[in-house]
């Protein structure tokens, strides 16, 4: 037990420290490679838990696409990032109201169970022990089963995104040249040669 | 005290021993793929390849390492020098953390975690960022735009990569590389009558997906003919251009783990890991590890290969491949799969 709680400190002072970097690192770039390392420890966390699918999920998901596409724009666009923080001391209330309201709920959600017992009982979907079922195998019972329509929707809402998304940035521009493909692979020597007899000193 | 001994010192002591083992083997086998790869280029191309260091050019890597180990490593004034040095560490790191999990015989594996393969996938899907933070931190034109080019590229290809790995998991039903390949002791082959053997893997009942894992598997790891992050015709050598010495050898040692980390896979997930090709009794006294290197060393002959036959693609027929070929495919085939398995066998 001892050695779970010296990880758990590790990874969770680790994951605060630098969650504070992201905000207050000077660079942009440090930011993103800060909030990697941020999503790092917490999948430490979730394997600390037990929950190794959804820390594997979180490295492929997060930081193998997200953060990618993250450092992707950071390093590609040109922007101020002095200019921008300029005025962060005015957002600072709103911004502390939010992670409070934010912070509440948390607890809410969380510590529901402790402040009334009777919602323990509610949960209809109980996790099973390890040694019974892998979290991998569990998470898919319930996710393809009884939550298979929420998880549908789910889906759809990130089609309907990513439909947008390309239909935003779409731009079909004329007269520009396209490989096609299968015309030039469907192409043979009767349509692509043509044999001419030229007669010397007239050409063409 | 004996049993903080017991609990901890002793499980960390062999944890530390059998890492270093399988470190130092796996280093001597990338020494030796990377000679392979100087000479079946060569033999190609009709020359002799690497043969002056040691008989047959055998110690011709380790020349190399020499080299590089005592070069002066210079780091560009106008670098990010925390960043500079960061990206090969990153790189190297986190081609050889993927080793933890591979099984190489039966039992004979350091983490038998039960998502395995997702670890795996996890880990290489970070190695762009070896790519990515060496190009940026080098504050020079041509490995950033190779930065550019690798972090579109790898993230496609990832797309693809995953899905053929979810038709394979389909079929073994867990996420654990051990039960993967146990799981390939009986397949078409024993359905149909005949004892297990090579018939039994996942190639021949996913055949097109082995072809667009191995593809892909190329584009992932910058191999020819998607080297396009280092294209020596177009940027020099890409991210590379500013490393030399040793940063820029443990770039090239993250790049050969990681491509024997995807030879490794492919044996894994399609070529019945290591198990023999025929259940004879003769096969099955070969111990199981020297089947795996040999099938892994065989899908690195066809890498080899494929670098020295290959034209390099241009950049906008590899996104073409990648996203409207591969994907689509693969999407299908997770579907028909899926259909498949339902109607036959977990109906």
């Amino acid at each position: 037990m001892g050695l779970q709680a010296l990880f758990f400190y590790l990874f969770s002072f680790v994951a605060v420290a630098s969650a504070f970097m992201v905000i207050s690192a000077r660079n942009p770039v440090y930011s993103v490679l800060f909030l990697i390392l941020t999503f790092f420890n917490a999948a430490g966390l979730f394997l600390l838990t037990g929950a190794e699918f959804l820390a594997m999920i979180l490295l492929v998901v997060y930081i193998g696409a997200v953060a990618v596409l993250f450092l992707f724009v950071v390093m590609m666009l040109d922007i101020d990032f002095t200019e921008l923080r300029a005025g962060v001391l005015d957002y600072a209330p709103v911004g502390a109201l939010i992670g409070l309201v934010l912070a509440a709920e948390l607890i809410i959600v969380v510590g529901g169970s402790t402040l009334s017992p009777e919602i323990a009982k509610s949960i209809s979907m109980p996790i099973p022990a390890i040694t019974e079922r892998t979290n991998t195998a569990a998470l898919g019972d319930v996710l393809y089963t009884h939550y298979v329509y929420f998880f549908q929707i789910a889906g759809l809402v990130l089609l309907v995104a990513m439909i947008g998304a390309i239909v935003l940035t779409l731009r079909h521009r004329e007269n520009i040249k396209r490989q096609d493909i299968p015309t030039q692979v469907a192409r043979s020597p009767k349509t692509a040669v043509e044999v001419v007899k030229v007669k010397s000193g007239q050409g063409l | 005290m004996d049993a903080f001994i017991s609990t901890y010192v002793w499980p960390t002591a062999l944890m530390i021993a059998q890492s270093l083992l399988l470190l130092v083997a796996l280093l001597i086998f990338i020494a030796y793929i990377l000679l392979a790869d100087r000479k079946i280029w060569a033999a190609v191309q009709m020359r002799r390849g690497p043969n002056v260091v040691g008989p047959w050019g055998l110690f011709q890597s380790f020349a190399d390492l020499l080299k590089f180990v005592f070069k002066e490593p210079v780091i560009p004034a106008g670098s990010n020098k925390v960043l500079f040095l960061l990206a090969p560490l990153v790189s190297v790191t986190l081609a050889l953390a993927a080793w933890a999990v591979i099984p190489l015989n039966a039992n004979w594996v350091m983490a038998n975690i039960n998502v395995g393969i997702l670890y795996v996938f996890a880990i290489s899907s970070l190695e762009v960022y070896g790519v990515i933070i060496g190009g940026w931190a080098s504050n020079s034109k041509y490995p950033f735009l190779s930065a550019l080019r690798s972090a579109a590229q790898m993230v496609s290809y990832e797309v693809s990569i995953g899905f053929v790995i979810v038709t394979v998991l389909l079929c073994a039903g867990s996420l654990n590389l051990t039960d993967i390949v146990d799981s390939q002791r009986d397949g078409l082959g024993t359905m149909i009558g005949l004892p297990g053997s090579f018939l039994d893997w996942y190639w021949l009942p996913l055949f097109p997906m082995f072809i667009v894992f191995f593809i892909s598997a190329l584009a992932e790891t910058n191999r020819p003919p998607f080297d396009l992050v280092e294209a020596e015709s177009e940027l020099v050598a890409g991210f590379m251009v500013e490393y030399g010495s040793t940063p820029y050898m443990m770039f090239m040692l993250g790049e050969y783990a990681a491509i024997c980390l995807m030879c490794a896979l492919t044996t894994i997930l399609f070529l019945g890991g290591w198990l023999p090709p025929v259940d004879v009794w003769f096969l099955n006294w070969v111990p199981g590890i020297i089947w795996f290197v040999l099938k892994a060393s065989m899908v690195f002959f066809m890498f080899a290969m494929v670098k020295a036959f290959v034209p390099r693609y241009r950049y906008d027929q590899l996104m073409r491949l990648g996203w409207k070929v591969f994907l689509p495919l693969s999407l299908a085939m997770v579907f028909i799969v899926a259909v498949v398995l339902k109607l036959v066998v977990w109906a």
